[in-house]
């Protein structure tokens, strides 16, 4: 390879303000007109952006203590119920978490209109939160109940903490049933009378970087408006999932752990969801640099919705019963047209990310590294790929009466 | 000639009066009923398109004050909150007449008003909530 540049380099250009920073939707245009190997010798960052509905997604707050002090045992936020587990006043608040007096379900399909995702948007946005907790009370925590009201800037720590977002891919869900239903992909009609995509495609991070060559354990993101890190690799990673020759994935594959101060967050990028008759969730800005280190790197940032596949899924009975196989693969350009053909049917396409947001945000990300605020950081340690022989668990469901261990 | 959407709001105590065929048959009117409910407290709410000459359909909105009806143009009904609107799309499979629809390729949603049949369907379609309507009734929370 002729174009070879290390991540320090490319921190000295930015400093300077001499590096070259491209989206990956821009960076398309110009690898056709001049080619791989040119291209890669004049770009020195590709900047990525998602801007999508990520249920596995949360914050840990420590809220300070109260006089006298208290061990937190159940703990509502605006209502909703925080994880109290931890240390006296820490907290793990999960984004799809829902009052318990929320009707859920009971008023089919339900409306989900306040959970988790909307107060950590409240807090982001500076709004008084309502604390309500309950406690058995200690010698060393003697207190056992305590309302009150608190802002993001009052108390001690909140980290944005994300099991898993920023997918590589995802299925594409239709309904073939008789009846509509009422999901995480969306409202979908009968007789396949929609299919709901939910990846940027060409502009989503693990698609510019399909085999995880520069993204690792603590990679520094754009986060929620903030700046964020690369924690671990995500839940349900699963690099080992089939890819075509480019190592582009067919079907849902890696996934990240990212985490960030969200003190530093904006409302703008991290808002809550209401999904009727699913339930409430958090919409996650998400943007990651490529250091553009060689042009095989060039290469792969240089992918464009029209070499990217995601499979169709019936979301009546294949995804709920787990049934295996697809209705086939359709690319992200098909997707994005407004109408895709499974089947012999043409269906109408709609998408839960926003790639309008996804644009924004690789734009975003584009301008601080060359106002020379953010610089890229060498990965830790690297994330597990596609030799890493992982391979996905279902949950065992054995008779919980013979125990197997004795 | 005028053709205008309009949203007719009954009280409870004309909501049985026969309104319509009073627009057909005193002022000469052509009415095409879009979308008609009662709400719990017995008000009731037409939306439906009027068309006509000028005069009869002036005349025609006096008449409709006078009987203690309000009469507002159908565009003002569902307000499209865009700095709430995530410009994500989900809405657009749902909306009945395109109202709501993807603009390419820049791939923002945008809200056309004088397509809106006031459906509704939006307003819990979209998840973050971005869809309002003005007015309370039977169909909408």
């Amino acid at each position: 390879m002729k174009v070879k540049r290390s991540i320090e380099e490319i921190n000295e250009k930015i400093k300077t303000g001499k590096a070259v920073v491209l989206t990956a939707e821009e960076v398309i245009g110009v690898v056709k007109d001049k080619g791989l190997e040119q291209t890669a010798a004049s770009v020195d960052v590709v900047t990525t952006g998602t801007f999508g509905p990520m249920c596995s997604s949360g914050v840990f707050l420590n809220l300070g203590h109260p006089r006298p002090r208290m061990k937190l045992g159940e703990a509502f936020l605006n209502s909703v119920p925080a994880y109290a587990g931890l240390a006296a006043v820490d907290l793990y608040l999960g984004a799809t978490a829902i009052p318990p007096t929320d009707p859920a379900n009971r008023n089919y399909p339900g409306d989900f209109i306040y959970g988790g995702g909307h107060v950590i948007e409240d807090l982001v946005a500076g709004k008084e939160i309502r604390l309500e907790a309950s406690s058995y009370g200690t010698d060393c925590y003697p207190l056992k109940r305590i309302e009150t009201r608190f802002r993001l800037s009052e108390i001690n720590e909140a980290t944005l903490y994300n099991p898993r977002n920023a997918y590589q891919n995802y299925n594409v869900a239709v309904n073939s049933g008789e009846k509509t239903i009422y999901t995480y992909m969306g409202i979908l009609k009968p007789g396949m009378g929609n299919a709901n995509y939910s990846s940027a495609g060409q502009l989503s991070p693990l698609f510019n970087d399909p085999l995880l060559k520069t993204i690792g354990i603590g990679t520094r993101i754009f986060l929620g408006g903030g700046i964020g890190y690369v924690a671990w690799h995500g839940t349900q990673h699963n690099p080992s999932a089939a890819r075509d020759e480019k190592g582009i994935p067919k079907g849902p594959a890696a996934t990240l752990a990212l985490t960030g101060d969200l003190k530093q967050m904006k409302p703008r990028w991290l808002r809550g969801l209401s999904f009727l008759g699913y339930g409430a969730t958090l919409q996650v800005g998400v943007g990651i640099p490529i250091p553009i280190l060689n042009e095989e790197i060039m290469g792969c940032c240089a992918v464009s919705d029209e070499e990217i596949f995601a499979p169709v899924v019936d979301y009546q009975s294949a995804y709920p019963f787990r049934e295996s196989g697809n209705l086939g693969l359709v690319s992200y350009a098909d997707l994005k047209s407004g109408s895709v053909t499974v089947q012999g049917k043409k269906i109408p396409t709609a998408s839960l990310s926003s790639y309008a947001g996804a644009r924004e945000i690789a734009a975003n990300l584009k301008e601080w590294i060359e106002a020379g605020r953010f610089t890229l950081s060498v990965p830790a340690a690297p994330l597990p790929s596609v030799d890493a022989g992982i391979s996905l668990n279902a949950l065992p469901q054995r008779d919980p009466e013979k125990q197997e261990d004795k | 000639m005028i053709k205008q959407k309009v949203v007719l709001r009954f009280p409870p105590h004309i909501v049985e009066q026969p309104t319509i065929y009073h627009l057909i048959k005193d002022f000469d009117l052509m009415v095409n009923i879009l979308r008609a409910d009662i709400n719990p407290k017995k008000e009731g709410r037409l939306m439906m398109e009027l068309s006509g000459s000028e005069t009869n359909y002036q005349r025609a909105v006096e008449w409709l004050k006078e009987q203690g009806l309000q009469i507002m143009n159908l565009e003002q009904q569902i307000i499209w909150r865009s700095d709430l609107c995530t410009h994500c799309g989900a809405c657009t499979v749902i909306c009945p007449t395109e109202a709501l629809m993807f603009e390419r390729p820049g791939m923002t949603v945008r809200f056309a008003e004088e397509k809106c049949i006031v459906c509704e369907l939006c307003l819990r379609a979209c998840p973050a909530r971005a869809m309002e309507t003005l007015v309370e009734n039977a169909n909408s929370r």
